[in-house]
């Protein structure tokens, strides 16, 4: 695989929370707003790229029978670490956020691409994919957080642009997470469905 | 009559699937049939009552005087993970019958934000904010919680086994379709918002 490919695929092909469906519950939870959806982008990306490159710095001293505990330690430290500086920094985004930043922890996301790339892969390697699996879950996040909020609140990134009486509070509200995550599931593995047999139709042609 | 009141407001206003979002996972991943939705449930219930219990100890007694209540994550995941591995082991030789029901769900449990989550939640805000907080409380906060967490997964399963039969466009089929499900649930569940 090439290193473009390694950063790529968790963008659309294998996105953490549309087509692999892991990491849900702050997929659902945090996507009221643009604004929490980037800061939780940004806060599970660097957990995981962080103990991306960690674990595959230590995949050779850490004992195969032990390793789920050791890489739970991993990432519960970077965990922490991005906690208390978004508390410290950004406490506007820590209170909106509550619950879910130490939640990261168990975010099934961190801890697949630990057992399944960074514990076979090469630092450099690992680091990509991380970053490609990081980016693509914001990506995911900000599109959810788009339709919710334009619809639900009538603005993109706090900036107003619907008048209020128009709004469609039930997209803010829990159902709405459901059902706007169910819809954006359904149209990307459409398109990707149709961008696939797309491009097998083409090299069957040629 | 405060605990009956803390026990309706956790299983039905804030149901901990439906409104808090904690435990989509085996919301979504155990629930194509009622009985192991029921018996991922029962797990969740016996490991989440085991983990507040402990949890709550340990931040009364041990972070909370020692003043490292920033290790709260490292701590409580380390606990919870190394108590459903116990939880296992001891099951496993005590009682088999029980074991072989819930064997297969408890190592999935570890991985559950639900349980993490409340554990969390229970040291930031008391459950009865005129006790202040109490690991009474916070247990019997859990039990009712996770009593809430059978009710939405086992409705969840009901809907989905007849789901299984109707014929659904071709991007729609499997996760997305029950999401659209779960959200008409969880607007069914918006009827009980000011019950308490």
């Amino acid at each position: 695989m090439s290193k473009l490919n390694i950063l790529t695929k968790g963008f659309f092909k294998e996105n953490p929370s549309l087509i692999l469906v892991l990491g849900t519950c702050p997929t659902l939870a945090v996507t009221t707003s643009v604004n929490n959806a980037l800061g939780m982008g940004a806060a599970t990306t660097f957990v995981l790229l962080m103990s991306n490159i960690l674990i595959s710095m230590l995949k050779n001293v850490i004992p195969d029978k032990i390793r789920i505990p050791c890489f739970i330690v991993i990432i519960a430290t970077f965990v922490s670490m991005i906690d208390l500086i978004i508390q410290g920094f950004l406490p506007a985004l820590s209170a909106s956020l509550g619950v879910f930043i130490p939640l990261i922890v168990v975010n099934c996301i961190v801890l697949g691409r630990a057992e399944a790339f960074a514990s076979k892969n090469l630092v450099f390697d690992s680091l990509l994919d991380g970053l490609g699996m990081g980016i693509g879950f914001t990506i995911s996040l900000v599109l959810i957080a788009a339709v919710r909020e334009v619809l639900g609140a009538g603005s993109f990134m706090g900036f107003t642009f619907i008048p209020s009486h128009y709004n469609m509070l039930l997209f803010v509200l829990a159902p709405g997470a459901f059902i706007v995550y169910g819809f954006v599931m359904a149209a990307v593995r459409q398109i990707l469905n149709n961008v696939e047999a797309k491009r097998k139709a083409r090299q069957a042609n040629a | 009559m405060e605990y009956i009141l803390m026990i309706i407001g956790a299983v039905l206003v804030n149901n901990i699937i439906l409104v808090q979002f904690l435990g989509i996972c085996p919301f979504l991943g155990v629930s194509s049939k009622v009985n192991t939705a029921l018996g991922m449930g029962v797990a969740v219930l016996f490991v989440m009552t085991l983990a507040t219990l402990v949890t709550s100890t340990l931040q009364m007694y041990v972070l909370v005087p020692l003043n490292i209540t920033y290790l709260q994550t490292i701590l409580f995941i380390l606990v919870i993970a190394s108590l459903v591995q116990m939880v296992e082991i001891v099951l496993k030789k005590m009682s088999p019958s029980l074991y072989k029901a819930l064997g297969v769900f408890l190592p999935l449990i570890t991985t559950n934000c639900a349980v993490l989550g409340i554990a969390i939640k229970v040291t930031e805000q008391p459950v009865i904010a005129s006790h202040g907080f109490s690991i009474l409380d916070s247990t019997l906060y859990a039990v009712a919680i996770s009593i809430g967490f059978i009710v939405a997964i086992v409705l969840f399963a009901g809907l989905r086994e007849q789901l299984e039969l109707v014929e659904v466009p071709k991007g729609m089929k499997g996760v997305p379709i029950a999401l659209l499900t779960a959200g008409i649930l969880a607007m069914a569940f918006m009827g009980f918002s000011n019950l308490v």
